[in-house]
């Protein structure tokens, strides 16, 4: 067995690897919960096939870390897809065979570019723009994330200018949300309130059976605001067909066949409870699960029953353990180790090692339950081993890459 | 003034850094200090309820222990409380196509949703049924439409009985003796970048005080400096590595190889804390550590609160 082995980690393949997939699909969504790395894994999946494959590859990431977007080339936010120079790549010793272009998602910038292109004419473009509803429709209605991040993929991949686009969907409070955004947004739409709502303006003659909620609804709110309220959604009603129209090529774009999800998780507890859910929530929708990756896994070597009882043994028997080590005494001059000092150091250092090597394996056996749990999840998995440093730079996501691609 | 010598707490930071436990731990400090304490779920996902390992509770508070109180929000309940409370509406369960309308509107509206969960937390904290209220608030971002609230409605809605309380609920939320938020973090890259960025926020765009920042899973510092020249050489190839490999077999490599890896990951994170510090210095930092042994569920609730009433005091 090798010493000391590289800082690099080390990745473990337990079933398969991503290359069959990516040539296979033309659009991979990552999706789970916050915090598990889903942008990292859309970016280094991306940047590894710009570098393996004779192809145009998009990531269109919603909120990236400063250094991971610097790792990808992005300086300033916004809709604008900028091509990562090959001198990022030769940087990290690669030679690419394709082209890797990188963006971000600017929400209100893309709102903004979906009214002008379904508003019947300028005048109601306007309109809309300036109305303070729709700004703040824009920028903090919930769902309004998860629908532009997927018209922007529809967009985008309806334009035929990229092989494969790789998307990280937006963090919501349900990763499935933005699955159901594109429905929701034909639904808002078309639905009957909306008409309700209107209509009192519209006809000025409000309709007999809305007339006590019109009324309580006036009393808390005021009736100017609802009539503000009834403003905004009579523009908005004018770009209906559009959206509609727009919301059900969007959802089209989902169930291709050329589209994957790739479900990235943590192996802890709510992590996987997430992506057990979305999993599960995929199959039942009839989405294509491309893979269920398991990120920032522990090395293999914390499951060791020998390493167990050596750390056990040196964390009882510290002493014992720090024995074995020349420390200089018995030949030469005398060295720094042979200070008495210095061995109540080295033992505390045995010590030390071995409480921590027991702390981690406690870990990595939780893991490998998690793991057990969610195999039957999904027929592709990889397994990405804990980086122990950011990502900031091409490297590093090439370096993430090698778990997912055979070299 | 002491954390938990306020009447209004929310917890709040990026999903996945542990906020509902952090959220669960300072209320069962104060709990252990004598106070009389209200939980509120902010976001209905019921996490709070399985940190307790109890059920999930409703919108009426349910005493899970004693002294301790907790409830999940739920706006259109609220909305009715508020409704039966104002305007003595026979309501009964027939709010249905009222609920609706109001869920559309506040769709596109955001401030109407939120004035209805935070005027149920502000209600609560004003009538003192509870000496503390800790709300498990939503994260980043969305708690900015939630603090803001009574700003932004009176900014949008000029008239109407909504409008007029949002003045006391102001008042209670910008007093810094009264209403504090409490910021989770991890010392990883993005829970610091962004737990600066909403420190940020709060301060420019809501009225309300940050009063500490809690650093979670900070993990223990494995060597200090001569500890560490000795472990350097255990761990290069070399004649003690040899003579370690001689005596104990080849599960060294794998013990020594785990040391290295929570040495490094220390070390990144050790930036990071770094990073924060220097980045908010004028903010209280408690630091939790990272539980191995037990990281959710009730007994995790209890090793935090312990951890905290130690930094507290």
């Amino acid at each position: 067995m090798a010493p000391a082995r590289s800082r690099r980690p080390v990745a473990r393949v337990v079933d398969a690897r991503l290359d069959q997939l990516v040539a296979a699909s033309d659009v991979v969504l990552t999706c789970g919960a916050g915090g598990v790395g889903k942008t990292s894994v859309a970016a280094a999946l991306a940047a590894t096939a710009a570098a393996q494959l004779d192809a145009k590859v998009l990531v269109l990431t919603v909120d990236p870390a400063k250094r991971l977007a610097t790792a990808m080339g992005l300086s300033g936010f916004g809709n604008t897809e900028t091509v990562v120079g090959r001198e990022a790549f030769a940087a990290a010793g690669v030679q690419p065979r394709g082209e890797l272009w990188a963006a971000m998602l600017d929400t209100k910038a893309s709102w903004d570019e979906l009214v002008g292109r379904h508003a019947p004419d300028e005048a109601t473009r306007d309109a809309i723009l300036a109305n303070p509803l729709y700004r703040n429709l824009t920028s903090t209605f919930v769902q309004s994330h998860d629908y532009i991040a997927m018209e922007r993929l529809h967009e985008i991949h309806a334009s035929g200018r990229y092989d494969l686009v790789v998307v990280d969907t937006p963090p919501s409070s349900h990763a499935i949300d933005f699955l159901d955004a594109p429905a929701r947004m034909a639904e808002f739409f078309a639905s009957r309130l909306l008409r309700w709502l209107i209509a009192p303006y519209r006809s000025r003659l409000a309709n007999l059976a809305s007339k006590p909620f019109q009324a309580v609804a006036d009393r808390l709110l005021g009736a100017s605001f609802l009539a503000d309220i009834a403003e905004f959604f009579l523009l908005f009603q004018s770009m209906y067909d559009g959206f509609v129209e727009r919301a059900k090529s969007v959802e089209q774009t989902l169930r291709d066949p050329t589209t994957s999800f790739l479900v990235v998780t943590t192996l802890e507890a709510g992590p996987v409870q997430e992506a057990t859910f979305f999993c599960e929530e995929l199959g039942r929708r009839g989405l294509r699960l491309g893979a269920l990756v398991c990120n920032r896994t522990l090395p293999a070597g914390l499951g060791d029953p020998a390493a167990r009882t050596l750390a056990d043994q040196w964390q009882r028997h510290p002493e014992q353990a720090a024995a074995v080590v020349p420390t200089g005494a018995d030949d030469g001059p005398p060295r720094a180790g042979a200070d008495p000092q210095e061995r109540e150091r080295l033992v505390q250092v045995f010590a030390t090692m071995g409480q921590s090597f027991i702390d981690y394996a406690m870990l990595a056996a939780r893991e490998a339950e998690l793991a057990g749990r969610i195999a039957p999840l999904a027929e592709r998995r990889v397994v990405i081993a804990q980086l122990d440093h950011d990502i900031a730079e091409l490297g590093h996501l090439l370096e993430l890459g090698r778990s997912m691609w055979p070299s | 003034m002491g954390l938990l010598d306020r009447r209004l707490l929310f917890v709040t930071g990026k999903g996945g850094v542990g906020k509902t436990t952090v959220s669960a731990a300072l209320a069962r400090c104060a709990v252990a200090g004598g106070r009389r304490v209200l939980l509120c779920q902010a976001d209905g996902a019921g996490s709070l309820a399985a940190a307790f390992d109890v059920p999930p509770a409703g919108f009426d508070p349910v005493e899970i222990e004693p002294g301790l109180h907790l409830m999940a929000m739920d706006t259109e309940a609220s909305l009715r409380e508020y409704l039966k409370l104002h305007l003595r509406l026979p309501l009964g369960g027939r709010l249905g196509p009222l609920a609706t309308v109001f869920d559309f509107v506040a769709g596109a509206a955001p401030g109407v949703k939120e004035i209805l969960s935070v005027g149920k937390i502000a209600y609560e904290v004003r009538e003192r049924h509870y000496d503390l209220v800790v709300v498990d608030a939503p994260a980043s971002g969305h708690v900015i439409s939630q603090l803001a609230a009574p700003q932004g409605i009176r900014e949008l809605v000029a008239v109407g009985l909504i409008r007029n309380e949002t003045e006391w609920m102001g008042d209670l939320l910008a007093d810094p003796e009264v209403t504090a938020a409490v910021l989770v973090a991890t010392p990883e890259e993005m829970p610091v970048t962004e737990t600066l960025e909403l420190l940020g926020r709060i301060r420019s765009e809501t009225e309300v005080s940050v009063a500490a920042i809690v650093v979670n899973r900070v993990l223990p510092e494995l060597f200090n400096r001569r500890e560490a020249a000795l472990f350097d050489r255990l761990a290069e190839p070399g004649d003690w590595r040899s003579e370690l490999v001689r005596h104990n077999g080849d599960a060294v490599h794998h013990v020594l190889e785990a040391a290295a890896l929570a040495t490094r990951l220390r070390r990144s994170r050790a930036a990071h804390l770094a990073r924060l510090r220097d980045a908010a210095p004028d903010v209280a930092q408690v630091y939790l550590p990272f539980l191995f042994a037990r990281p959710h569920g009730t007994r995790a609730v209890q090793l935090l609160a312990d951890a905290l009433s130690a930094e507290l005091d």
